[in-house]
Order: structure tokens, then C-alpha cells, then sequence
């Protein structure tokens, strides 16, 4: 019993300090300091949010790059992936679609789904891969739709971490914008 | 296997080699009572927390009252989350206005929080108000952390004190753990998550029209402060479903880098502080070196796994699950961090992962969460294994075993063994229930071989305290709520226990001067001779089921065949 | 006490050697005769379930067993039989150890039943039976008589003929006062006549230990014992759990592969599995090993009274060993003659040679044999001479002769300075400043001084030294690297005590110790925490030996300090101390040994029988083999074959392990590092690698046969 009454005053003590204190000081100083990243790093166009720039979104016109397959369809709430094993034949299955949609020399990342469902990003190689498409929609040359990629190519952060990349939307937004 | 790659992993283990012992000294002035470089910030309040809670620090408890203590407070706590959970669309902070949960998936949910499983039988985006995840959920990322910290620091007061029968004062450490360890961590962690795009508000999630037009929610919340402590505490419990897969939770390879430093880094500093300790720092460096030798050789085969080509797939390179910014070799890096340490996020869906990479994964939690392992729980589990070396050693030197020079007898070798095998039990109980009843497998996401994967996965992922998930098994059903509720909770506290109860046995016996004669417990001959008795003791009794897994899958994908 | 009445401890010990000669229990083929029926005996459910991990074997014996009735298949009978077999090789084993132990114990328990005792009732004699003498009875023995009980002399003194417990057929002295005065029940009397005073309750003499102890070993556990038989159980328990959660995981892994009828869980392959790995090697061999480790003690005439005194042994740290009997030969020997102003060497030698000429003490032959060696003195024929010989009394303390010449009788007397000194001067002679020089200088140089005079005439001094006993320093040598550190315990001056310490190449050396002082030391090094071990024979002795971790009393000595100490050494031979710390540590290396090779055993089983079961999992055409054929690493001839030479193989390597389980593994002094990795090298890589030979041999074996 004794222990009871003590676990019950520590517990209080500690939600307070861990469950309430803790957070609202860190999002004090993020209100502060990063208030952008902190509620999203939404991106506007316009004045309009057209979405956040971690997050990948669904899009479909042959105009716009495409991001990387999501097997909840690019939902946020919640996302998800396939969890389909290795030797899944949906898995299998998929992938052909994909390869028929895409072209037998799509990158492999192209044709699985991503962990989150909303993987932002997609390799240089994917971007030109789709770069002809991309021209040939919207009646630019190759070169300018090759030249877009490589200005909006992420490298390793600080040089070391991480895949060289591309944010699809980001990307995308630029393509929308005039010359 | 490019050169980057090779230079990301020496960072990642050279930052570890430097970290350890930087933190596992400041750990061991926490807990003998020194006073630390935090103390003229933090003193007052650990005094005020002392005179709140009504607590004495002075006074110092035998193992039976530190368990006592440590049980009422876990599962009051659990208590009170389940209780929480249940009424959260009642509670403030909820701006989704998400409903109440149903018991079965709170109850899980509360014993998962409670015992650093964190396992999710659901995703917070359309679960879990702000309260629930940032006043129970993140609570018990700190309290259940801190109590595995405490119970091994119990344990190894039990193998080096000279005298007396206490192994301290439970109220004491677990606020001081809290307050001086894990509190500072998480605050530098989660600002500098919050600066790389992690969100960390209380605002309602947020509506945005994409370029195509459509509607997009972008959900939000204090995401930051729970993610820092989920990875310190190696609790791994994500804010988001998809865990540090997600774009929000784990926005940039950076953060990246620092959630996987951050799940070994207090593991891998208690090492060091059990070297302080002792008095000798050997001892400590010899528990790590065995679980860095795990650790690599896990890793290595994982990464050597995931870069073979598929033939079931045709695919070169195993992409589904996993993130392009991450790519290959940190996904697969962090799929054995996180394994290994019984932390569980995940930054690629290891049911996707190639059956070596996942079987790794899986041999990583049923050896017992011991490389490295969880907060203080992977070094008492791995000192289990050191008794039991001990014992089996110490007989083939001919002499009683003895560990830092205290004599391993009948009590101590029951009390290791329960703690050993209880998890094995779980595990294999478990697996079997589950394979027998149509619940166990109606749910599964994966015909063949893999299919029954996930369900052995899931079992030893609650035994083990893990957390992580062949996700694609539906485990939010009565029946996986429940059975992995109890699995999470013996697969805690029929470890932590016998534990105590070795650091009580311990306690009082002499110290026996080392000699020749005298079996050392440091040095490379005894890491090899651990690794073989972690191995064997620890997975000698999954050889079976994982034939049926892991083992058979992955000679059906060599032969390219699919289900 | 007499000096030249001390034979017991200059009988020489017989050699470890000589011990070892005796035919093992496995070559004795009436031994083995009875074994095999023992190993029948013990299928008494009773007795198995003593052994849960021979148990488990047991009731897969009998479930396979009842399976053969519904199916008898060539495949079932044969696992059925082997099981049978496995389990009657650990009964066996357990026999067999026991074996001598009992053969011994009914010869003791024959000569205590048997014997009558003399019973004193005043002046009165009464004929009882031994098993009727109380505490305190007094009984007479004479020559022929067995003597009823254990007990001190208390009057005269007798020969006596220790052989039915110690072996040893040289008789020994036995005599009232002084440190050997106790005798054992079930020896004779071979001379003369005693009055023994009972010392023991009857059921508590040292008989009665010695046949508990010889006959039930397996009785009393020791705690390591437990210790391992708790992870043993546990082992078997997970073991078990393994393998019964494999039916249902089988059965779902078949239904997943979309398969019926591919897979062999029947409960013949299952327990065929548990009995695979479960510890059934050691499990088998525990109670042998701890059966044989207490039965090398016995052949070595050493009765420890419990197994868990030997298990100690091995943990010693600490020897404290007498220096006289143990580190030097029981006896000083002369070492040099140094002669008085004057005095020609010669003369001194030749002196010194007739006084000791019938003294038949090591002291004594030990100058006949210098003189001999240094003037080519011999023994001249003494009774021309019309010599008397004067012997050593404790009044006196000199011995010598009086040789009756023409010019009178000469007396020549040895002895202790001061004695002789005293000797002398009462004869009107003088004793020279030099002398007591010399005596003072041999006594400083770790030697005994010997004054030898000539009626008034002081002719010189005979310098006695310590002989440290050949071989010991190298014992000493290796005892340092197993880690055990060895104290010298001696009466001399700190001088003399470091002088023999360095010649000897002991730790440490105690001098000019008091018996109490052992006790203190003992309790100083306990209170460090080390376990110690030491000798002794006196009363004196007893408070030490009863503290000590490890007390081994001398069989000779008195009944106090047997009672004392927890073992008792046969042959009082004081080295005797380290052969127990080896085997002790042996009998521990033994067990940690095979339990390593039982556990290392599985992966092969596992190699063998898990294809086995599911060969056809997965199988891309009915009948073919599946993805898990790739398993069966040594090729084996067919699913059957597998797992009949799996449970074939775990029940030969008991059979094949009992010769290593009785003689206990060998052993070597060395640091504890180099013996974990001689021993991880031979029974863990070597219990991983021998079973896959040995499956695959037998493997080929059952189809050259035709058994499979």
C-alpha cells in the first residue's frame, strides 16, 4: 500500500516533468527557433499550402514527375507500406504492373513501394528516366527538363549522409514556375 | 557496397567508440551519487521531485523491496495509461477529436509502453490524441527506460559491493536516471530532430491542395520531444505508423544517423559504466566488445543479404519498404540497430526486408535483446549470459565459477536460467498457440514460409520487448492483443525479477582475490566463449522454427519461387 | 617421546603410481558382470526419475515403445531399441562407479559385523559385540585381536596391522600419550597388548563413514552438483518445449507451403528429436563423474567425508603445508662435522659414527652414512669392542655408546648442546667457547646442531640439516600457476625458515610457529577471502584442520584431529594435499568438460534431423525434395537413416564417454586461461565436429547393414 501511494505521487511527479513540461519547453523553443519545421515544413504556392515538402503526394498527369509507388495510395492518416515479402507473388505481381507502366528500364526503386508511403524523393536516375515524358508533355527540351534535375539534385547531407536525391514535389513546383 | 557506404558505418561506429565511454562515466557519477556537471541546474529540482514524491533517498532497499517498488510503479503506471487510452476523446489536447480505445488494443497498447516493447498493434495519425501520446505514451518512454537503467545498475551493485544485502534505493535512481540522464539527451536530441523538420507543435493537423488539386492532410502533433526519448530509451515506439520510415519522424539522413546513435548509445555507455564499476575497466570493455562482435556480424550478413539480387523479384535491389534517402546500407544498418537494442522503430519495413536481413533481425531479439540490447535491459540480459559462461567456464577450469570474484552457485544459475529462458517460453508457446488457433493465422499479409515469419515475429518481438513488427500481420484482433500483452508483459518482468533477485544472492557474498588459478572474464578468449554461449544457450532452441522461416525462405527465393 | 619409536611417518607412501595400477573398474570383469545387472535394476522408474534427464529419455523409451505395437515398422523398433539402450548406458554408467565402492564397503561392512570386542568392566572382562561399545568403554586387544571401534590407547603399546583400510601391509606403532595414539576399528593387533578407550558412538565410527562414503556417493549432492543439474533441467525443460511447439509450427508451415503429407512429426521422430538434444551425455554421466572423483580419492587412501569437501579442494587457494614430512624429509641429515680446538675432524667422525652406530633414527643413519662417505668409516664389528649402547632418553637427551677398553670404559654420548654440555661438565670436563660458536653458527644457517663428546671431552659438532625432498619446488612451481599460493608452517627460527622457504621455492613461510598460530593464519587468509587447505596430525593440530576449508588429517594422528578435519589421509603422507586440490579441480573439469560436449553434440543432431523431418516441404514435385535438403550437410542416405544414426550415435557417445568419465579428464597444471582454451578446443569445437563424423559413419554403417 505504501508503495502504491508512492508510485502514485513519483508517477505524477514524473508525468509532469516528462509528459507535459518536457514537450512544452521543446516546443517553445521550436516555436522560436525552427517554427516553419516545426509545424510541417509546409510549402506554399501562391499563399496556398499545396503540401509539405517531407512528404510525398499523389500525382498522376504525365506533366509532373512521379514519386516512387505507395502501397496506401499516398494516404497520411495513417500511411503505409505493402510489407509484402521477397518472395510475395503480389509482390511479383506489382512489379510487373509497375515495369509495364513505367518502362522496362525503370529504376528498381520506381517499381517498389516506398516504407512510408510517402517517400518524397526519387534517385537522379529515376528523374531522367522520366525526363523525356516530362518534355515531351509539356514541349520543352530535354536538355532544360535534364538541366531542372541536376540544379534540384539533393547531395549526401554535409557530404557524407544519405543518398544522392531528388524531392519529387519540390521539383515539381519548379517545373510549374515560369521561366 | 560503394565507398560511401563503408564511410557512413566507420562514423557511426567511431562516434559510438567515443560516446560510450563519454556518457558511460557521467552515468556512473549519476548513479554512485556523485555530484555531476548538471548539478547546480538540476539539483534543486531533484530535490523538489524527492520532497514531492515524499521520497528518501538515502535509504536503501534488499532486492525484494526494489522489486516491489519497481512492480507497483510499472504497473500502476500501465494502470493508469490503459485508463488514459480509454477515455483520451474525453480528455483535453485532442484537436482530431479521435475516439476512446477499445480495451483489448489499449490494454496491449498500455503493457507495450509499459514494459519499452512499444509494440503498435495501431499508427498515431488516426489513433492517438496529443495527450495520450506526449501525458501516457511518452511518459512510459521515460519511466520504463529508466527502470531498465535501474535494474541494471541494482544488478551490478549486487556482483561489486563488498558488503551489506541493499542494491539501493529504487525512488532514487529511477528519479535520478530520469533527471540526469534521459531528460538532458532528449531535450538536445529533440530541438536539434525539430531543426532538421521533425514537427513539434500543438496545432491541428494541417490541410494543404496539391498540385493535382486534391486534398492532403499533413498530420502534426509534439512529435519531436516522443521521438527523441523513443529512440534514447530504446522504447521505438513511433508517433507516426510507419515509424522513422516516415518523412516526419526521421526527416533527413542526419536524423537518421542520430536515431540509430542515439538507440546505442546509452547501451553502449552502461558498458562502461559496468566497467567503472567493477573498478575494472576491462570487464566493461569485454561485454562490449562481445556485443560489438554480434552486432557487426549481424549487420554484415544483413548487408551482404540485401545486396543479392532477387530472382523470385527479378529485382537488383531490395528498394520495397525502404526510403530513397536512406538507401540500402542505412536502412539495413538501422534494421540491426534496432533489433539488437530491443528499441523496435524502424526506418524500413522489415517485412520486406530479404529473409537473411529479416532472420538476422529476428535471431537479434530471440538471443534475448542482448547486443547491446535495450536501455539497461540488454546489459543485464548479456551479465545473465556472463553467469551462465561463468558457470560453464568456470567448470572446465576446474574450479567453483565465480564472477568479479563472487562464487556463482545453485541460486544464482536458477535465477539466470528463468531469466535466460523465460522469453524462450513466450516465444515458443506463443508461436505454437498462434500456429494452432485460425486466429493466429488469419491475418497474416504473406502466403509461404513468410507468412508464418510474421508470426513468429511477432511473438518474439513482444517476448523481447522489442517493438518492432513484420508489419504486415493484422495485430490488432483480440486475439494478438491479448497474447502479446502477456508476452511483452512476463517477457519484462520474468526477466527483470530474477535479476533483482541475483544482484539480492550476490550482494552478500565475498569478493575471492583473483589468482592464475581464477577463470578472467575479460579478454578475447572469454568474449568468443560468450558470443558462443549467447548463441547456442540463446538460439540453439529456435533452430527448428527457423528452419520453417527464415532459414526455408530464403533457399525458396534462391530457387526464384514465389507465393 | 621416544625418538627412535616413530616409524609411521618415515614409511614411505606408496606412490600415486602404484594406485593406479590397480585394475579399472571396467577391465574387472566381475565388476562390469555386476554393472550390467545394476543397469536393469535401476530402470525402476524410482530410480529414473532421479535423473530428470535420463527421465525424459525413459518415458520416450516407453512412449515409442507403445507406438512399435500400433506401427511396428523396422524404423520404430530400432529407435525403440536404441532408446532402451540409452538409457541403460547411463544406468550403466552410474553402476559401474559405484561398483568398486560397493565391493569395498561389503568387504568393511563383513569386519565390523563380525568382530567381538573385550570389553573392561572394572577388572573384569566381557565379550560383546563391537556394535554394542558405547563412548568411553574401555576394551583390551591383544595380539590376533581385531580391534571392535575406533578409540584412543590409553595404556601400552602394540604393532598394528592397518592394511584392511589403508592397504598399506607394513605395521604401524600404536601407543598411549602423544600424537599417535588413536586406532581404527576394523585393524588388528599384531603384537602385544592395548587398552583402548572407545572414542566413537557406534554407526559414527570411521569405518561406518568409510563405508557410507565408498558405498553412496550418489547419496548427498554436492552444491556445483545442483548447480548444474539445474541448468541441465532447464536445458532439457526448453528442450522439450522445442520441440513439442514444432508440431503445430510444422503443420502451419505445410499448410502455408499448400502441401499435405510432407512432413514427418509423428511422435516417434519427435521424442526421437527431444532425446537428440536434450543433455542426455551429460546427463547420462553426472553421477559417474561425481562417484569416480570421490573413488580416485579412496584409491589414493584419502576418505574425504563428503563430496562436497572434494569439490572444495578444487577452489583452494591457500596450502599450509608443514614444512617437516612435507616440504623436507621427515628427518635431518648429518650435514658436516665440525670439530672442537684440537680436535682432529677424523677423530670427531669416528666419534660421532660409534655413538650413532645403534641408532637406528634417519638422525642417526644419516651420520653413519657421512662418516662413511667423508673418512670411508665402517661399521666395525661392535661387539669385539664389548659396546653397550646407551639410548636416547627424554631425561637425558643424548644417546651413545660406553665401550669397554682396557683402559676403562669409554663413554662417547650425542646429543642437544645443552645436554651434552650439562653431561660434560658434571664429568669434570669443560666446554670450549668454540663449540658454542659452532652451535650457535649451524643453528643460524637453518641447520640442527649435534654436540658429540668423549667422557669430559667435547670433540665437536655434528651439523644436522633439513633435506628439502626432491621434486617439491617444481610442485610448488605448477601449484603457483593453477593460482594457489603455499605457506611453510615450522617450528624453526625466521632464519632457518627462510632458508628452507627459498630452497623449497614456497610463497611464504610461517616460523617459529604455535599451533595457534595456524589457526590465526587460517582465519587471516579466510578473512581475505581465500579457501584454505592444510595437513595435520596432532590434538593440536585440530582447531586448524576443523577451520580450514580443506582439513586432511593424517590417518596416524590423533582422534581429535581425524575427527577435525574432512578428510583423512590413509597413508599420513602430507603431500598427499596436493593430489586432492588436483583431483577436486579434475573432477569439476570433467563435468564442465562434458557438458560443453553435450550441448556442442546438437548442431549436428540438429543437421541430421531437421531435413529429415522436413525434406519434402516445399517440393516442387511429390515425393522430391524440398528447399531444406540443402540442410543435410552430411549427405545421409534417407530421413530414416538420419535419425536412426542420430539417436544411435547420442546413445554410443555414453558408452563411448564412461572410460573418461571414470578416470576424469586429464588434467594439467596450468593457468586458468590456458585450461579454458585447451578444454573449449577439445570438447566445444571437438563436441561440434566428432558427431558429424560419427553420424555419417554410422549412416553408412545402417545401410551397409541394411538397416535403413
Amino acid at each position: 500500500m505504501k508503495n502504491i501511494l508512492q508510485s502514485l505521487r513519483i508517477l505524477l511527479v514524473l508525468t509532469v516533468l516528462t509528459g507535459v513540461a518536457y514537450p512544452l519547453v521543446v516546443t517553445a523553443i521550436a516555436r522560436v527557433a525552427f517554427h516553419d519545421a516545426a509545424t510541417g515544413s509546409l510549402v506554399k504556392k501562391g499563399g496556398e499550402v499545396v503540401g509539405s515538402a517531407l512528404l510525398a503526394q499523389k500525382t498522376e498527369s504525365p506533366k509532373y514527375f512521379w514519386p516512387r509507388p505507395s502501397a496506401g495510395d499516398f494516404a497520411t492518416v495513417p500511411s503505409g507500406a505493402s510489407n509484402k515479402g521477397p518472395t510475395s507473388a503480389d509482390l511479383v505481381k506489382s512489379i510487373a504492373e509497375r515495369r509495364e507502366k513505367l518502362g522496362k528500364d525503370a529504376p528498381d526503386e520506381m517499381l517498389t513501394a516506398s516504407g512510408s508511403g510517402l517517400d518524397p524523393h526519387i534517385s537522379p536516375a529515376s528523374a531522367k528516366q522520366q525526363a523525356p515524358r516530362i518534355a515531351s508533355e509539356r514541349k520543352l527540351p530535354l536538355d532544360r527538363i535534364e538541366n531542372l534535375i541536376e540544379l534540384y539534385t539533393e547531395r549526401p547531407q554535409f557530404g557524407i549522409f544519405g543518398e544522392t536525391r531528388i524531392n519529387v514535389l519540390t521539383l515539381n513546383l519548379a517545373l510549374d514556375q515560369p521561366q | 557496397m560503394q565507398a560511401h557506404d563503408w564511410i557512413q558505418l566507420a562514423i557511426y561506429l567511431a562516434a559510438l567508440f567515443v560516446l560510450a565511454p563519454v556518457l558511460g562515466k557521467f552515468m556512473h557519477q549519476v548513479f554512485s551519487g556523485e555530484r555531476t556537471f548538471l548539478a547546480p541546474l538540476l539539483g534543486p529540482a531533484e530535490r523538489l521531485i524527492y520532497k514531492l514524491g515524499g521520497v528518501d533517498a538515502q535509504r536503501e532497499m534488499r532486492w525484494t523491496g526494489y522489486v516491489v517498488a519497481l512492480l507497483a510503479f510499472n504497473v500502476l503506471g500501465g494502470l493508469l495509461t490503459l485508463a488514459q487510452l480509454m477515455t483520451q476523446a474525453w480528455l483535453p489536447l485532442n484537436p482530431e477529436h479521435l475516439p476512446n480505445l477499445p480495451f483489448a488494443l489499449a490494454l496491449n497498447t498500455a503493457v507495450s509502453f509499459m514494459t519499452n516493447t512499444n509494440w503498435q498493434a495501431y499508427s498515431g495519425e488516426n489513433t492517438m490524441s496529443y495527450l495520450s501520446q506526449m501525458a501516457g505514451l511518452a511518459v512510459h518512454n521515460f519511466t520504463s527506460a529508466a527502470t531498465g537503467i535501474v535494474v541494471v545498475i541494482a544488478l551490478i551493485r549486487g556482483l561489486t559491493r563488498r558488503s551489506g544485502d541493499t542494491v539501493g534505493n529504487f525512488w532514487a535512481d529511477l528519479v535520478r536516471c530520469t533527471l540526469y540522464i534521459l531528460l538532458p539527451l532528449s531535450l538536445v536530441f529533440s530541438v536539434v530532430l525539430v531543426q532538421q523538420g521533425v514537427p513539434q507543435t500543438f496545432q491541428e493537423y494541417a490541410a494543404a491542395k496539391t498540385i493535382e488539386g486534391a486534398e492532403q492532410i499533413i498530420p502534426l502533433g509534439p512529435a519531436a520531444s516522443q521521438i527523441a526519448i523513443k529512440q534514447l530509451g530504446t522504447n521505438g515506439g513511433g508517433f507516426f505508423g510507419v515509424n522513422s520510415a516516415h518523412p516526419f519522424e526521421n526527416p533527413t539522413p542526419f536524423t537518421n544517423f542520430l536515431e540509430m546513435l542515439a538507440i546505442f548509445v546509452i547501451p553502449a555507455g552502461l558498458t562502461y559504466t559496468l566497467g567503472l564499476m567493477t573498478g575494472d575497466r576491462r570487464q566493461g570493455w569485454t561485454i562490449f566488445g562481445a556485443m560489438f562482435a554480434l552486432f557487426i556480424m549481424g549487420f554484415g550478413l544483413s548487408w551482404w543479404a540485401e545486396m543479392q539480387p532477387n530472382p523470385a523479384t527479378g529485382l537488383v535491389s531490395n528498394m520495397e519498404g525502404k526510403e530513397v534517402r536512406l538507401g540500402i546500407m542505412n536502412s539495413t544498418l538501422f534494421s540491426t540497430i534496432t533489433t539488437d537494442a530491443s528499441c523496435g522503430a524502424v526506418n524500413a519495413m522489415h517485412d520486406s526486408l530479404t529473409p537473411i536481413a529479416g532472420g538476422v533481425a529476428l535471431v537479434n531479439m530471440l538471443l534475448g535483446e542482448v547486443i547491446f540490447g535495450g536501455v539497461g535491459a540488454g546489459l543485464y540480459g548479456m551479465l545473465v549470459f556472463v553467469i551462465l559462461t561463468v558457470f560453464l567456464a568456470g567448470l572446465m577450469v576446474g574450479r567453483t565459477p565465480e564472477y568479479l570474484g563472487k562464487k556463482i552457485e545453485a541460486r544464482e544459475v536458477k535465477w539466470a536460467v528463468v531469466a535466460a529462458l523465460a522469453p524462450c517460453v513466450c516465444i515458443l508457446l506463443g508461436t505454437a498457440i498462434a500456429a494452432s488457433v485460425p486466429a493466429g493465422s488469419a491475418t497474416i499479409n504473406n502466403q509461404g514460409a513468410h507468412g508464418f515469419s510474421e508470426i513468429l515475429y511477432a511473438f518474439t518481438s513482444a517476448a523481447a520487448n522489442n517493438g518492432s513488427a513484420f508489419a504486415g500481420i493484422g495485430v490488432n484482433n483480440d486475439f494478438y492483443n491479448y497474447a502479446l500483452a502477456i508476452c511483452m508483459f512476463l517477457g519484462r518482468f520474468a526477466v527483470i525479477v530474477p535479476v533483482l533477485a541475483i544482484a539480492g544472492s550476490m550482494v552478500g557474498k565475498k569478493i575471492a582475490p583473483p589468482s592464475p588459478g581464477t577463470f578472467p572474464t575479460s579478454g578475447f578468449t572469454f568474449i568468443g566463449l560468450l558470443i558462443a554461449v549467447v548463441l547456442i544457450v540463446g538460439g540453439l532452441n529456435f533452430f527448428p522454427a527457423l528452419s520453417l522461416g527464415p532459414i526455408v525462405e530464403h533457399l525458396l527465393m534462391a530457387a526464384g519461387r514465389t507465393f | 617421546m621416544n625418538a627412535t619409536l616413530n616409524p609411521p611417518t618415515s614409511t614411505p607412501a606408496p606412490a600415486p603410481e602404484s594406485s593406479r595400477k590397480k585394475p579399472t573398474a571396467f577391465t574387472d570383469p566381475a565388476l562390469v558382470r555386476g554393472a550390467i545387472i545394476d543397469s536393469f535394476v535401476k530402470l525402476d522408474p524410482r530410480t529414473q526419475i532421479r535423473n530428470p534427464v535420463m527421465f525424459v529419455v525413459f518415458v520416450g523409451a516407453i512412449l515409442t515403445t507403445i507406438a512399435c505395437f500400433t506401427d511396428p515398422s523396422g524404423f520404430n523398433i530400432q529407435v525403440t531399441l536404441w532408446l532402451w539402450f540409452t538409457v541403460l548406458f547411463a544406468n550403466f554408467a552410474e553402476a559401474i562407479a559405484e561398483g568398486r565402492g560397493k565391493a569395498q564397503a561389503a568387504t568393511l561392512r563383513k569386519m565390523r559385523t563380525t568382530t567381538m570386542a573385550r570389553r573392561l568392566k572394572g577388572d573384569r572382562e566381557e565379550k560383546v559385540a563391537a556394535g554394542e561399545l558405547r563412548k568411553g568403554d574401555l576394551v583390551v586387544c591383544e595380539n590376533g585381536d581385531v580391534i571392535p571401534s575406533d578409540g584412543d590407547v590409553v595404556e601400552g603399546i602394540a604393532s598394528v596391522d592397518e592394511s584392511a583400510i589403508t592397504g598399506e601391509s607394513a605395521p604401524v606403532i600404536r601407543e598411549s600419550g602423544g600424537d599417535h595414539s588413536a586406532v581404527t576399528g576394523g585393524t588388528r593387533v599384531i603384537s602385544d597388548r592395548i587398552v583402548i578407550r572407545i572414542t566413537s558412538e557406534p554407526g559414527n565410527t570411521f569405518l561406518d563413514r568409510m563405508i557410507t562414503m565408498v558405498e553412496s556417493a550418489t547419496r548427498g549432492r554436492t552444491p556445483n552438483e545442483i548447480a548444474l543439474g539445474i541448468l541441465l533441467v532447464s536445458l532439457t525443460f526448453v528442450f522439450l518445449l522445442a520441440v513439442g511447439t514444432l508440431r503445430p509450427i510444422a503443420q502451419l508451415s505445410e499448410k502455408l507451403a499448400g502441401q499435405s503429407g510432407v512432413i514427418n512429426v509423428s511422435l516417434v521422430v519427435l521424442v526421437c528429436l527431444t532425446v537428440c538434444l536434450i543433455p542426455t551425455t551429460i546427463g547420462a554421466l553426472l553421477s559417474a563423474i561425481g562417484i569416480s572423483g570421490i573413488d580416485r580419492m579412496i584409491q589414493r587412501n584419502v576418505l574425504a567425508t563428503s563430496g562436497r569437501a572434494v569439490e572444495a579442494a578444487g577452489d583452494i587457494d591457500v596450502l599450509l603445508l608443514d614444512k617437516t614430512g612435507t616440504i623436507t624429509l621427515g628427518n635431518r641429515q648429518a650435514a658436516a662435522f665440525i670439530p672442537a680446538p684440537g680436535v682432529d675432524e677424523k677423530d670427531l667422525a669416528a666419534a660421532a659414527h660409534l655413538a650413532s652406530l645403534a641408532d637406528e633414527t634417519p638422525e642417526g643413519r644419516s651420520i653413519v652414512v657421512l662418516a662413511k662417505e667423508r673418512f670411508n668409516l665402517r661399521a666395525r664389528d661392535v661387539a669385539e669392542k664389548h659396546a653397550e649402547f646407551v639410548p636416547f632418553t627424554a631425561q637425558t637427551r643424548m644417546s651413545g655408546v660406553d665401550l669397554t677398553t682396557p683402559e676403562g670404559i669409554v663413554r662417547m654420548r650425542k646429543g642437544a648442546a645443552e645436554s651434552v654440555r650439562r653431561w660434560v661438565v658434571e664429568n669434570g670436563g669443560e666446554y670450549p667457547q668454540a663449540v658454542t660458536e659452532a652451535v650457535e653458527m649451524v643453528s643460524r644457517s637453518g641447520g640442527t646442531p649435534l654436540v658429540v663428546a668423549e667422557q669430559h671431552c667435547v670433540l665437536g659438532v655434528v651439523q644436522l640439516k633439513d633435506v628439502v625432498k626432491g621434486g617439491i619446488r617444481e610442485r610448488f612451481a605448477q601449484l603457483r600457476k593453477m593460482g594457489i599460493r603455499t605457506i611453510m608452517i615450522t617450528g624453526d627460527n625466521p632464519m632457518t625458515a627462510a632458508a628452507i622457504a627459498a630452497e623449497a621455492g614456497v610463497d611464504d613461510f610461517m616460523a617459529e610457529a604455535k599451533p595457534e598460530d595456524k589457526l590465526a593464519r587460517i582465519r587471516e587468509e579466510q578473512a581475505k577471502d581465500h579457501l584454505v587447505a592444510m595437513t595435520g596430525d596432532g590434538t593440536n593440530d585440530a582447531p586448524a584442520l576443523a577451520q580450514a576449508d580443506v582439513g586432511v588429517a593424517m590417518s596416524t594422528g590423533t582422534q581429535a584431529a581425524r575427527e577435525a578435519g574432512n578428510m583423512v589421509d590413509l597413508d599420513s603422507n602430507p603431500t598427499k594435499l596436493i593430489e586432492v586440490v588436483e583431483i577436486g579441480k579434475q573432477l569439476l573439469m570433467t563435468r564442465g568438460a562434458l557438458t560443453t560436449f553435450s550441448i556442442a553434440n546438437d548442431i549436428a543432431k540438429y543437421f541430421a534431423i531437421i531435413p529429415a523431418m522436413f525434406l519434402g516441404l516445399y517440393a516442387t514435385e511429390a515425393g522430391g525434395k524440398g528447399p531444406l535438403a540443402a540442410l543435410d550437410l552430411m549427405h545421409l542416405h534417407s530421413p530414416q537413416s538420419a535419425i536412426l544414426s542420430a539417436v544411435i550415435f547420442n546413445a554410443l557417445i555414453i558408452i563411448a564417454l564412461i572410460p573418461l568419465a571414470l578416470r576424469g579428464v586429464s588434467y594439467r597444471a596450468l593457468g586458468a586461461a590456458s585450461v579454458l582454451r585447451r578444454n573449449v578446443l577439445i570438447y566445444g569445437i571437438g563436441g561440434v565436429l566428432v558427431p558429424f563424423i560419427g553420424i555419417k559413419v554410422l549412416d553408412l554403417l545402417l545401410v551397409a547393414l541394411h538397416l535403413a
